[in-house]
């Protein structure tokens, strides 16, 4: 039982960080259809972007305590990648919009062996390891509870809270959700659509950049091809979700994430992808549109 | 035009005003975008930790490329491309040249012709580069896109994992002639078969998805073929691969392994030299490819062909005609996967080694990518496109000069790849329906009319 719970705990913590980049997909797809193949490596890079911003803290101030600087880190990693994705919906995917369906999804694709072979030349191809930032593990109940799962699942936690509020409450939020239903019609009620979807990609690109963050305290390695993987299943969470709907990703995230450590300690390590794979095969097939995702009504 | 008042002049002043303003805005963005990745570098030091390397020359050069660049993309080219455009407007349509006709009778002689002329030029070992590299490389990418060209091109079903049918091929090849010692000529359709069994295997479970459910699927299904591949290291021995592959014959007839008596260059009493064997597999593959092709136009011009292009217009409308959606799927995703299993067993053939490294989903991007870039369905400029991407990369590796200007240190091979990816955005967005853009339809009644681009959707699966 306790190894069980154990489990579960890894299994959220690990879903978190998928729930935060399978946002930025749903978004993306949400308001304009489009599947955003590059933002995995968005994450990669926003985990790349933490990475120096920590060794420039560490270098400039040698003693900065741990709280300040995984502050610090996040709120730069957010603002880099909000920009690089700024420029990349700028530059690549604007002037496709309204083009047929693949062309986005090529240039999206070609983003990203782009991005991820940049940092490869400017970071160079090796793992990129750092000392761990936060090493304390409590003991409840005999399930240990590391103080960065701790810190994953509230940071997620919160930043979907405020999320949510954004998107349900806010004039911001409105005029997302309008530009997703009909972006002719929310334009002609004076939206200003191309602002709407840059911000979203914006934020989608900061959720990535907290996810990255995560991902680089957590496992304390990071390389640049970590954003395939992740970004992938990231995609799956948000397709086995529903695309296009918010809490689907965040529940498929977590589904993911769970499917995954659960699977690696009952049965073997090596076959965890194949399992949450062909777990989303089989849902598909029974849910074609996910699991919280509404199905199409075609129009003729 | 906005503005009838202002004169020339003045117009132009605004304009390099303006030019100037983007260029310091472009300046100060690229320095955000730049300042963590290119001015400071993480390296490792001897105590195996990270420092930083600080390159804040270089993060200038880079801001002041994206500064000159924007300037001088606004102040002279943009005006000059839309001067362009307004003059094209008026031009009349040229009438299609000798060579356009002919594009393709003129190609595929030009190719049978290719592997001699190589050899008269570089010689028998110089030329193995340029037959290898570039002639068989890039002919089984063409052979890869032409097959998935059936599946997305066709039928309209967006397949991310197409790679997974290639591996199958491959690896089919490469089990199957170890273990059990079959040839390449048997083997050949086997794999063929092998992979459209996979592709049917693929096809029930999705019949009901569309769009991006359907691309997830099919990447998902790639992604298990290639994790299966490296986990099953009892039968596939995993990452290791499988080495020592025997070589194709020529029919049986003439052997290109050096041991055995009947091998080429001994029958014929030529010098020995391993381009006999590259030349060979050259024509096997030019072969291969043109089979594809030929397929793929007579079936275009079929009932199922025309069910296909049917599916990929209005799924709906085919139902409600009495079209078997479900035959009509399989059968495209199983006739893709048989041509991506040739390429595949051929692949085995050409490298003597398989690993599941050479199935990664990098390899169906790129495959996805020259479909799309050379225009979906059709196959002139898939193959063109084909050409470029991959003779483009490959011509990378050659580019030696280079060290000459950027110091020895400078390897061309590393920014292979990242070239390649901004190839892919350039051209999509210069060209979002690929080099060959124009579809004409395959069924018309009386005469052929053109389809207008925006009246046609496609590939929404």
């Amino acid at each position: 039982m306790e190894y069980f719970v154990q489990q579960l705990v890894n299994g959220l913590t690990l879903g978190s960080i998928y729930g935060l980049i399978a946002i930025g997909y749903t978004m993306v797809y949400g308001i304009i259809g489009m599947v955003n193949f590059a933002h995995g490596d968005i994450f990669m890079l926003g985990g790349f972007a933490a990475l120096i911003v920590y060794l420039v803290l560490v270098g400039l101030f040698g003693g900065i305590p741990i709280a300040l600087a995984l502050f610090i880190m996040i709120l730069v990693a957010m603002l880099m990648t909000g920009l690089w994705n700024w420029v990349i919906e700028k530059m690549a995917y604007r002037p496709l919009r309204g083009s047929f369906r693949l062309a986005p999804l090529i240039t999206a694709i070609g983003m990203s062996i782009a991005l991820s072979n940049f940092i490869q030349v400017t970071q160079g191809p090796r793992n990129k390891p750092i000392p761990p930032l936060v090493s304390s593990v409590y003991n409840v109940f005999g399930i240990s509870i590391s103080l960065k799962q701790i810190i994953i699942v509230v940071v997620t936690a919160v930043l979907l809270t405020i999320f949510w509020y954004i998107v349900n409450h806010t004039p911001l939020g409105r005029a997302q959700r309008a530009t997703e239903q009909d972006r002719k019609m929310a334009a002609l009620l004076g939206i200003d659509v191309d602002k709407t979807i840059s911000i979203t990609f914006i934020m989608g690109a900061a959720l990535a950049a907290v996810a990255g963050t995560m991902y680089l305290m957590y496992y304390g390695v990071i390389v640049f091809t970590d954003g395939f993987t992740p970004g992938v299943k990231a995609f799956t969470a948000a397709v086995l979700g529903g695309i296009g709907s918010l809490p689907g990703a965040v529940l498929g995230g977590l589904m993911i994430g769970l499917i995954e450590s659960l699977w690696s300690a009952y049965f073997t390590i090596d076959y965890k992808d194949v399992a949450t794979f062909s777990i989303l095969a089989i849902v598909l097939i029974f849910k074609p549109s996910g699991i919280l995702g509404r199905p199409e009504v075609e129009k003729v | 035009m906005a503005n009838i008042t202002n004169t020339p002049e003045s117009a132009g002043s605004n304009l390099m005003a303006r030019a100037l303003r983007e260029a310091f805005y472009a300046g100060l963005v690229a320095l955000g975008l730049f300042v963590l990745f290119v001015g400071l570098k993480t390296d490792q030091n001897i105590l195996n930790e990270l420092v930083l390397v600080q390159r804040w020359g270089l993060l200038a050069v880079f801001v002041a490329i994206a500064a000159v660049g924007r300037f001088l993309s606004v102040a002279f080219i943009r005006p000059y491309l839309a001067e362009r455009k307004a003059s094209k407007a008026s031009a009349g349509v040229k009438e299609p040249g000798f060579v356009t006709r002919n594009f393709s009778m003129i190609a595929v002689a030009i190719l049978l012709v290719y592997p001699p002329i190589m050899v008269a030029i570089f010689g028998f070992q110089g030329s193995l580069k340029w037959v290898d590299n570039f002639g068989i490389q890039i002919l089984i990418y063409v052979m890869l896109a032409w097959g998935l060209n059936i599946v997305v091109g066709l039928a309209g079903l967006l397949d991310l994992g197409y790679v997974a049918f290639y591996a199958v091929g491959a690896y089919s090849y490469a089990l199957l002639s170890s273990y059990f010692g079959l040839s390449f000529w048997v083997l050949l359709p086997m794999a063929g078969i092998f992979a459209a069994l996979w592709g049917m295997i693929l096809g029930f479970p999705v019949l009901r998805l569309k769009g991006d459910y359907l691309a997830i699927v099919t990447l998902a299904f790639g992604e298990i073929i290639r994790l299966v591949l490296i986990n099953w290291t009892a039968v596939t021995k995993g990452t290791f691969g499988i080495s020592g592959i025997a070589k194709a014959s020529v029919f049986g007839i003439w052997s290109f392994d050096v041991s055995s008596p009947n091998n080429f260059a001994k029958v014929f009493g030529l010098p020995m030299s391993s381009a006999y064997y590259k030349i060979f597999l050259f024509y096997l593959i030019l072969a291969l490819c043109l089979l594809t092709a030929f397929v793929t136009i007579r079936l275009r011009r079929m009932p199922i062909g025309r069910a296909w292009e049917a599916l990929r217009e209005d799924e709906i409308a085919c139902r409600s005609l009495g079209i078997n959606t479900v035959t009509t799927k399989l059968t495209a995703f199983a006739t893709g996967a048989m041509f991506g299993g040739f390429a595949g067993s051929f692949f085995a053939v050409r490298q003597g080694f398989v690993s599941p490294e050479s199935f990664v989903f990098l390899e169906s991007a790129i495959i996805l990518a020259i479909v799309v870039l050379g225009g979906m369905g059709s196959l002139i400029g898939i193959a063109v496109a084909a050409t470029l991407m991959i003779g483009g990369t490959e011509l990378l590796r050659e580019m030696e000069f280079l060290k000459h200007i950027f110091g020895p240190d400078f390897t061309p091979e590393l920014y292979r790849m990242l070239i390649f990816g901004l190839a892919m955005i350039i051209v999509m967005v210069w060209k979002p329906r690929g080099f060959v853009g124009s579809r004409e339809p395959t069924a018309f009644l009386r005469e052929r009319k053109s389809v207008s681009g925006s009246f046609t959707k496609e590939g929404h699966g």
